[in-house]
């Protein structure tokens, strides 16, 4: 057994399900007892679908136990096909029917039901979300392509994009209109929006195009070695990526590739002189593993921020994430513990933090601003505006998203020049976000109030454990800070002073001082000058 | 002059029931926690179940609340179905490092939920043993909330049901009002009753362990929610006596939900009326106001929370809207039976689910409100329907007469936004 607060992934079933909604003309038939129905709210609510997931939950009931549940699900099953006339379904078992061993797959099989029958063997207590995506979808790629010749065109297929995925309906219009630009065309996208027909379609494209390594690439893979088609492995994300992305393309298809780079703002955005200010600010990536690693690229070459840690949550990913940051010179944490994760930002209080949904809030409770790069989604994920993260337009929008959280330049130098100013202090906040300025209070420790804003929604009760709040920063317990020192350094901005504070104290004990003086505070500030 | 009257072609006490059985719609019981663990504030509720019961209880709230908060799961490992861990010892390691991490909980439910009651865990044997270990700081129960035995707002039900047991023994007569409220409902119904000169009142579940609830022959309970069967039975086991009412939505509900407790108390007629005559008359002005969109128009309920049948005898006989199906997971007709007294005849009353046949007859009837689950109301309104989705009815305070009108007004806003919506293009 494993404890656990909150989860990065959801069960595998619900990865079948991000496959199955993102289709259609599908439909999963899933063994399941009342109540695991709640994934329907994840893309009807989540994602403002206006139709229901495509899924069938046999509902089964503890009286049906000892009964016959294997007899409830095929009347399921046939009822599913009969209303809903799907060109192919999959089957499969949630975590409590994986343990009654009805075998739906093997019962399906059986029913002659005059369409494709996709068994799926989701083991729900090993594995998580992207691997029921994942696997689902290559099932369905094996089951359902058929070999066939090449079109004569040269074209490609986009493999990946699923229901629920962080920001794919706008990646694949902006890989799609760059491909046709570059003069390739798309064959088939899959899953979003493919129909069974359109899958088995896939083989007659020249090469495959892998936006979405975490949902994509076991049928990107299979579809290589059954069928003869190579694909892409830089992921789009940022101007570099996209450049590389392109040669990529020019060394598949053996075609020089002329592309028009003048829709893209990022390169000048980031070179003029207002984005100086962004020079080294020092931010932490976590997320599923691909987004981390494009966005690490981003973040330190085409923004300027210093790299200080970065992490995901899906191991599958572990081994190029681990070597990615082995090459920034940076730990790499690999973990779904959520409360991990937060106390490595404690630890590394960066000035940004690069993450999820999960990591926002943690950034809420601990004054760090947050960009959010990666699922798991949020309501706030799916925005009305076209708002790609992949391609050119893509690059526009991350430099705008990673901006956006941050103090921007000037406001940063008057924070610093007036750090007294009752209405315009740093606990007011960044002055173009709205609602949650709030006036100096006259409070013994300001820290604590600018780590845990006022504007954060969770009461007071809620918060993390105060063990691992009030734990002293390390060393702090053998150091003191004399009292004009802390004084000293509450004027220093909040997004700041973190790093000032602990640049500080590892000065201090690399010099073998016992007390900090405000003295201390500059020359540690003068050494970590940069 | 307190009791509502009856409705003139009869009441739907003995209407026909259509019960269905197919694809449920619906939250499995362990989505009580999230506003159980909110209420109990000194209370833990460990899951022993799967990544997907995590996964619910994350997503179930619609919003996620990212805090630490007092929940949590025991995720189920392959070493656990395997027979390699022997469950009752991990059990006692997970509730080792729980109670190290919180040191401030003083009531830690262990629930059960579908795996662990397929795999037969027998938590009640790890919450006697825990509870032995940890007295008397820490008292350890359990229920289950696994969607194979409970739905929804039964995951409640099942938690109290397991706490009657254990409240202390006493001859006090008391009333003890039974359902988890709002602490600021809570706190009017205390002062309503109180000025009515019934002190003492007890709640369950109560805020913290030690403002604890005894029970005994002299208690006399009333539900302040209509999905507490088990409950219901628990302290009539412990010799305690059920005060049957309407539930106290509306003015009319809350009217005589009080005027029933009154009764027993022996408050006399004009104290009755002293205390709730100002309260009642906002109530109805607050009330009057709200409906106005709803006046005239048809509702559709979906089965939900178990407030189904109270919430469409308050939408019917006090703001004008007429039922076409009213939807109920369960019916007790001990519990609700005063509302369906009152529910003028003419709904559909169904009960259990086949969420596709159910939808054939909502499509069907088009009900200018269709109160229905987070999963059904977006595809929904896409055909045009217009939707309350019914977690907020359990979400929100919306009980007694200062709420009255908010609870009209949960009903009547999308009809208004509806209304107001200029978004179509021009034909």
């Amino acid at each position: 057994m494993k404890l656990t607060v909150w989860t990065y992934e959801g069960p595998p079933h619900v990865g079948a399900m991000r496959v199955a909604t993102a289709m259609k003309g599908l439909h999963y038939v899933l063994h399941a007892p009342q109540g695991d129905t709640y994934a329907d709210l994840l893309f009807t609510m989540i994602e403002r679908r206006n139709h229901r997931p495509p899924v069938t939950y046999t509902t089964f009931q503890a009286r049906d136990l000892g009964a016959d549940t294997a007899n409830l699900f095929k009347t399921a099953c046939q009822e599913a096909v009969d209303r809903f006339k799907p060109q192919a379904i999959i089957v499969g078992a949630s975590c409590t029917a994986e343990l009654i061993q009805d075998d739906p797959g093997g019962m399906a099989e059986t029913m002659d039901l005059g369409i494709p029958v996709i068994p799926l063997e989701l083991p729900s207590y090993q594995r998580k979300e992207n691997f029921g995506a994942d696997e689902t979808f290559f099932q369905i790629v094996k089951h359902l392509s058929k070999p066939q010749g090449r079109t004569n065109r040269i074209t490609c297929n986009i493999l990946g994009p699923t229901a629920l995925g962080f920001r794919n309906r706008d990646d694949v219009e902006e890989i799609t209109g760059l491909l046709s630009d570059l003069g390739i065309v798309v064959n088939v996208v899959a899953p979003l929006n493919a129909t069974p027909a359109d899958i088995a379609r896939l083989p007659a494209a020249h090469f495959n195009v892998l936006l979405y390594p975490e949902t994509g690439e076991a049928a990107a893979r299979w579809l290589e070695k059954n069928h003869d088609q190579p694909f892409t492995k830089v992921v789009p994300i940022g101007a570099g990526a996209t450049r590389d992305f392109i040669a990529e393309l020019a060394r598949i298809t053996g075609k020089p590739l002329a592309y028009d780079e003048s829709r893209l703002r990022l390169p000048w955005w980031s070179a003029s002189v207002d984005s100086t200010y962004l020079t080294g600010k020092r931010v932490f990536l976590f997320g599923d593993g691909s987004h981390v690693m494009a966005m690490a690229r981003v973040a330190r070459d085409e923004m300027g921020f210093e790299v200080i840690g970065m992490g995901c949550y899906n191991r599958e990913m572990a081994r190029p994430l681990r070597a990615m940051a082995k090459e920034y010179g940076v730990e790499a944490l690999i973990t779904d513990d959520y409360l991990e994760v937060e106390r490595t930002l404690e630890e590394l209080s960066p000035e940004m933090i690069l993450g999820t949904q999960m990591e926002r809030h943690i950034g809420k409770r601990l004054g760090i601003p947050c960009a959010v790069i990666s699922a798991p989604v949020h309501v706030q994920d799916f925005p009305a505006r076209y708002s790609p993260v992949m391609g050119f337009e893509g690059a526009n929008v991350l430099f705008d998203t990673l901006v956006h959280p941050l103090v921007m330049g000037l406001e940063e130098h008057l924070l610093t020049m007036f750090r007294e100013d009752f209405e315009f202090h740093d606990e007011a906040g960044a002055s173009h976000h709205g609602g949650h300025a709030t006036r100096r209070i006259a409070e013994p420790d300001q820290e604590v109030a600018a780590r845990q804003p006022a504007q954060d929604n969770a009461p007071p009760d809620l918060s993390i454990s105060d063990e691992a709040k009030e734990e002293p920063a390390s060393g702090s317990d053998v150091l003191v800070w004399l009292a004009d020192a802390e004084r000293e350094l509450k004027k220093i901005p909040f997004f700041v002073r973190g790093k000032a504070r602990r640049n500080t104290e590892s000065y201090a004990a690399e010099k073998g001082l016992q007390k900090i003086s405000v003295e201390t505070l500059y020359e540690a500030k003068a050494h970590y000058a940069r | 002059m307190n009791a509502p009257t009856l409705p003139v072609g009869g009441g739907c006490r003995t209407a026909p029931v259509l019960k269905e059985r197919g694809q449920r719609e619906v939250f499995c019981g362990l989505t009580g926690i999230i506003w159980l663990h909110r209420k109990m504030q000194d209370a833990f509720f460990l899951v022993v179940g799967s990544r997907t019961c995590a996964h619910l209880l994350q997503s179930a709230a619609g919003v996620m609340i990212f805090a630490e908060p007092r929940f949590g799961t025991a995720i189920l490992e392959e070493t656990d179905l395997a027979g390699l861990a022997d469950s009752q010892k991990e059990v006692d390691r997970v509730v080792e490092q729980l109670l190290a991490r919180r040191p401030d909980i003083r009531q830690l439910f262990l629930v059960g939920s579908c795996p662990s009651e397929v795999i037969k865990i027998d938590l009640s044997r790890a919450a006697e043993r825990l509870s032995a270990k940890h007295a008397p700081h820490v008292r350890v129960l359990n229920y289950s909330g696994s969607g194979i035995e409970t739905t929804f707002t039964q995951g409640e039900d099942a938690a109290l049901a397991c706490m009657v047991p254990v409240l202390p023994e006493t001859d006090a007569r008391e009333l003890v009002v039974v359902g988890a409220l709002p602490d600021v409902v809570e706190d009017q119904m205390i002062a309503l009753l109180s000025a009515m000169g019934i002190d003492n009142v007890r709640c369950l579940p109560a805020q913290r362990i030690d403002g604890e609830t005894g029970v005994g022959p002299n208690t006399v309970f009333a539900l302040a929610q209509p999905f507490l069967g088990d409950t219901h039975a628990a302290l009539e086991r412990r010799g305690a006596r059920h005060i049957p009412a309407p539930f106290p939505f509306g003015e009319e509900g809350t009217t005589a939900w009080l005027a029933a407790i009154a009764a027993e108390f022996d408050v006399p007629a004009q104290t009755f009326e002293a205390v709730t005559d100002a309260p009642r008359a906002r109530a109805r002005k607050a009330v009057a106001q709200a409906s106005e969109h709803l006046n005239g128009k048809s509702v559709f309920f979906f089965p939900d929370s178990q407030l189904e049948i109270p919430l469409a005898r308050f939408l019917t006989r006090e703001c004008g809207m007429t039922a076409i199906e009213v939807g109920s997971p369960y019916i007790h007709d001990a519990i609700v039976g005063p509302d369906l007294d009152l529910l003028p005849q003419g709904p559909v009353i169904s009960e259990g689910q086949d969420v596709e046949k159910q939808l054939d007859r909502a499509r069907a009837a088009r009900a200018d409100l269709t109160v229905c689950g987070l999963g059904l109301a977006n595809p929904l309104e896409a055909e045009g329907l217009a939707t309350k989705w019914a977690i907020e009815l359990v979400f929100t305070p919306v009980h007694f007469y200062e709420q009255a009108g908010d609870l009209a007004g949960l009903f009547s806003r999308p009809l208004r936004r509806k209304s107001i919506l200029k978004v179509e293009a021009a034909e």
